[in-house]
């Protein structure tokens, strides 16, 4: 009897269109305002002159991605103008037609087939170091299910947070995270041990590399730069005056500076040492997007994230450049920044933690250790993303998947890595979501306070789910620095 | 281990993209004054909750029976009367008497789609990997991977979470009755099918291979010894449950007589609308609604349908294994479907055998029309699609050896014309072609519109097309049945 799954190369095209066919069920779900953002940007450029792009403010969505974002819009407004051509009308705002919403939530699933290429691509570059060198997690023999290939690209594909973000929510994260994703590949592709050494450094490839990131610099931002309209770009792409936080505290180390802060000042009227008349309206997760002060701890400045940020990153970098290992060292650091810049960035979206859950997916099937940060980041960084789909009829939905892509991932590597991956204490953490879920998803909308305090779910939320997500930072820190640095041959990269 | 992880994986994707086909329209929406379905549904909720159970089938005053008067068994009126009472918790004006008709809204919308997703997970699905761990041959993992496969059966997602019915429950409770079966409780098998028959009438299509196979076990056991005893037993276990159902009804037959006349409306006539069965195809030649007198009708209808459903009937009262029960159950279900009166599209919902993939993606395309006017073309492409891709991939549907889909018989016949290689590929284009003409209409139905002459045209060549796919099953798998030799021991039943 022929055993299913039984082609080698069959297996990605069937996760590929399997969850291409989910992304197409989806075409009628729930999109947020983003959805409105993109169809903005569709009718800007399709409009409006170059030079108005990044003056254009008839809609509140005003255009805050780089140039090149702009251009990727200006292409697809041209395939958007057979589907209906009233979308590409800026006074129609709020425009949400069949054909709009169809058209627009193709553009995502057919972009994303960059993102399956460079999956492809990634997945057969890591075949190769496979090969060169007697791994314990060989492909070969095993059963497909269990091979390291098949649940890295099916951790990557049918990756939660991806899809809720760009297929219900709307945006294009999967197609942006496949370029990165195809750079990374072919970068290393050239080399069959991925090492990139100090020996091979030389003034020439540094003038190139230099020359060729100025280009694309200038073919991005030259238009712009020659209408003299920079200072305006830049606004409108680091928008400092949003606040610390955005509406919903992304799980970082800011969210948990903010509830210290409240704590210490809920304390401080309590013990009397603080007047209740002088301290600032709550107004941190009421939904909107303001400034604001803290009260008991110090005030945190643009600047202060900036260095905060820096800080975090900068140990890594120079491991990476005084002790250099291959693929795995650069893809470790890439994960380390991703998620510095997560932890400590100024107005951090709680969608950018897949900037790291992503990249880590592929350490996650090399190294047990890693495998072990992976679960627990990507469980509690999915879980953040919760909020994000607050409508009754997508909560099923997003509980199902969720479940869905932490059953799997959990099994394969239980599975790959031979044994329990995960501790008592982790676990409990883990499992602590299961409550967390009950009660902001279904007791808390049944009380009182659901109208006079809508933001404890998110708050409670976002809190838990930060210190998972610095916990997952602290120990892919130590593993950096703790996981010896190979150069030598026969050795796995 | 591995077990429990596939079958839940398997599980929350059946779920998911039930719940996600879910978010389109269903069967009516903001059509008045009548709307569809999912109105009629609802309906019943508010009758079953206001008026006592003995007017429920009754025209008065406040049940007005030619709006959505309830025309199911009573099991389907105690399920509505169930959810009422969950509705009237949540939110009174969705049952209310008379005011709450065409009451539409995202959140009862909600609601109603919530009933039938529960109804899935406590039903139909557990009979499923029931039904695929312990009747079907195979690896775990092959048994998973059928599972899946018949989770992800495109027309009865579209029609239950789409249009909007509750065929999960009788086809659960129908599925749960042939686990039974298989599994030597014969008791319990055939009180889940009786209780699948009090709930839609059309699982009458399944109830002559329950009534031969079980009077074929209790001949063969020897109707002096226990062969009788069982016979007995079950008799009584099936008219006991019969009784408990009907019981409000049972006070005076003038009540179970118009429950009937519900049940039953020969007064409509041989067919309604556009449907895949013989006599709406017929139609387009030979106008046999108007030549024959509606007695006349009956009584052919009647009667075609007991000459195609005989010889499987009998050929099973004589053999009864396992793998006759499951021939005999699509070879009744679609003789039925294709002879029987006042058929509906969606009566030819039925766990079809996973291989005969060509068959269940026809059920799916002969529903095309109502899907189209649902405005459910969307869910319909990709679960079809979907389907399609996941056998062939999963099951190799195509590349099984001709052994595997029991088309050893048919390959006999045909030996001395063509070799094997031949044959199968033969298979190959039949199957091929099929699909391309599903393929086709499908387009033009949703893309082109009809001249002007033929308002109709593409609902009927659906039909058609999809009669004559049903036909050709109809002979086949007749066929596969009755030419299967009177005993062959360790004979390999696959599905």
């Amino acid at each position: 009897m022929a055993s299913p799954m039984n082609s080698d190369s069959g297996w990605f095209l069937a996760l590929a269109l399997g969850v291409s066919f989910i992304k197409c069920l989806l075409i009628n779900a729930y999109h947020s305002t983003d959805f409105e953002v993109h169809r903005n940007w569709l009718a800007v450029t399709h409009s409006m002159p170059v030079s108005k792009w990044y003056y254009e403010a008839t809609s509140e969505w005003t255009l805050d991605y780089p140039p090149f974002f702009a251009w990727f819009e200006y292409g697809l407004s041209h395939v958007a103008a057979y589907f209906d051509k009233e979308m590409l009308v800026v006074r129609n705002l709020n425009y949400a037609s069949p054909a709009t919403v169809l058209f627009q939530r193709l553009s995502v699933i057919v972009t994303d087939v960059v993102f399956i290429y460079a999956i492809k691509e990634f997945n057969s570059w890591s075949c190769a170091i496979y090969r060169c060198c007697k791994c314990l997690r060989e492909d070969k023999g095993k059963e497909l299910l269990w091979k390291p290939s098949f649940i890295l690209a099916t951790l990557l594909l049918w990756n939660f947070g991806l899809i809720i973000v760009d297929h219900i929510h709307f945006q294009y994260n999967g197609f942006l995270f496949g370029v990165l994703l195809l750079s990374v590949a072919r970068h290393f592709q050239s080399k069959t041990d991925g090492s990139v050494h100090w020996k091979s450094f030389s003034p020439f490839r540094f003038v190139v590399l230099g020359s060729i990131v100025l280009t694309t610099f200038a073919l991005s931002f030259g238009p712009f730069i020659a209408l003299g309209q920079i200072p305006q770009v830049l606004s409108r792409l680091f928008p400092f005056k949003r606040g610390l936080c955005h509406a919903y505290w992304a799980p970082n180390v800011w969210a948990l500076y903010n509830i210290v802060d409240k704590v210490l000042s809920m304390l401080g009227v309590k013990l009397g040492m603080l007047d209740i008349n002088k301290l600032p309206k709550a107004t941190m997760t009421g939904g909107l997007v303001q400034e604001f002060q803290h009260t008991v701890l110090p005030s945190v400045s643009p600047l202060v994230t900036l260095i905060c940020t820096l800080l975090s990153i900068l140990p890594a970098l120079f491991h990476m450049w005084y002790r250099p290992s291959g693929g795995r060292g650069f893809l470790r650091c890439i994960v380390i920044c991703a998620l510095g810049s997560f932890m400590f960035g100024w107005h951090v979206h709680e969608k950018a933690i897949l900037m790291a859950i992503l990249p880590l997916s592929w350490l996650a099937v090399e190294h047990r250790e890693d495998a072990r940060t992976f679960l627990i980041l990507s469980t509690t960084g999915h879980f953040s993303l919760f909020p994000l789909l607050f409508t009754a009829q997508e909560l099923p939905i997003k509980i199902l998947l969720m479940l869905l892509f932490t059953i799997f991932s959990f099994t394969s590597l239980k599975k790959l890595f031979r044994g329990r991956l995960v501790s008592s204490v982790e676990a409990t953490y883990l499992l602590g979501l299961i409550p967390l879920a009950v009660i902001c998803e279904l007791v808390y909308p049944l009380t009182p306070w659901h109208h006079t305090l809508p933001f404890i779910p998110l708050l409670l939320t976002s809190i838990y789910c930060a210190l998972g997500v610095t916990y997952s930072f602290i120990r892919l820190y130590i593993s950096l620095l703790t996981v010896p640095s190979t150069t030598s041959k026969g050795k796995c990269q | 281990m591995d077990n429990w992880s596939l079958v839940s994986m398997c599980v929350l994707l059946g779920l998911t993209t039930r719940w996600a086909v879910s978010f389109n329209s269903y069967s009516g929406a903001s059509k008045p004054p009548m709307f569809g379905d999912y109105e009629a549904q609802r309906h019943w909720q508010e009758v079953a909750y206001n008026l006592p159970v003995h007017e429920w089938y009754l025209n008065t005053t406040d049940n007005n029976l030619s709006y959505w008067g309830l025309d199911y068994p009573p099991l389907t009126a105690y399920h509505s009367l169930l959810c009422a009472y969950v509705a009237k918790l949540i939110n009174p004006a969705w049952v209310e008497l008379h005011t709450s008709r065409g009451y539409e809204s995202s959140s009862h919308k909600l609601f109603m789609r919530t009933t039938v997703l529960i109804a899935d997970i406590l039903l139909y699905i557990p009979a499923v990997f029931l039904y695929c761990f312990y009747l079907s041959n195979g690896s775990s993992k092959k048994k998973v991977a059928t599972a899946l496969c018949i989770l992800l059966y495109p027309g009865l997602i579209l029609i239950d979470y789409g249009h909007f019915q509750y065929n999960n429950v009788s086809l659960g409770l129908a599925l749960w009755g042939v686990v039974g079966l298989g599994s030597g409780w014969d008791l319990l098998g055939s009180l889940a099918f009786t209780l699948a028959l009090n709930y839609k009438q059309m699982e009458l299509y399944h109830s002559l291979p329950f009534f031969c196979y079980l009077l074929g076990k209790c001949i063969k056991q020897g109707l002096v010894g226990r062969g009788l005893f069982l016979l007995l037993k079950i008799s009584l276990s099936v008219l006991a449950t019969f009784a408990l159902c009907w019981l409000p009804f049972l006070s005076e037959p003038q009540q179970v007589l118009q429950v009937l006349h519900r049940l039953f409306p020969v007064a409509r006539g041989l067919f309604e609308d556009k449907v895949a069965n013989t006599w709406c195809s017929l139609n387009v030649l030979i106008k046999i609604k108007t030549l024959l007198s509606r007695d006349a009708q009956l009584l052919l209808s009647l009667a075609l349908t007991f000459l195609f459903v005989l010889p499987s009937s009998i050929k099973l009262l004589t053999k009864p294994t396992m793998w006759q029960f499951k021939l005999a159950l699509v070879n009744s279900s679609l003789a039925f479907f294709l002879f029987s009166f006042q058929v509906h599209e969606k009566s030819i919902l039925l766990p079809a055998l996973p291989h005969r993939l060509s068959a269940v993606l026809c059920l799916a395309c002969s529903m095309l029309p109502l899907l189209l006017k649902d405005g459910l073309l969307l869910p319909y492409a990709v679960t079809s699609l979907a389907f399609l891709f996941l056998c062939v991939y999963l099951l190799s549907a195509l590349h099984r050896s001709s052994q595997e889909l029991h088309l050893g018989s048919c390959y006999n016949l045909t030996r001395g014309c063509l070799s094997a290689r031949n044959f199968s590929l033969l298979v190959k284009c039949a199957f091929g072609i099929s699909m391309a003409a599903m393929a086709v209409l499908s387009t033009a139905s949703a893309a082109l519109e009809p001249p002007a002459r033929l308002p109709d045209l593409f609902p009927v060549l659906v039909s058609i097309f999809s009669c004559m796919h049903f036909l050709a099953s109809l002979l086949y798998f007749n066929f596969v049945q009755l030419t299967e030799p009177p005993s062959r021991r360790g004979q390999k039943k696959t599905n």
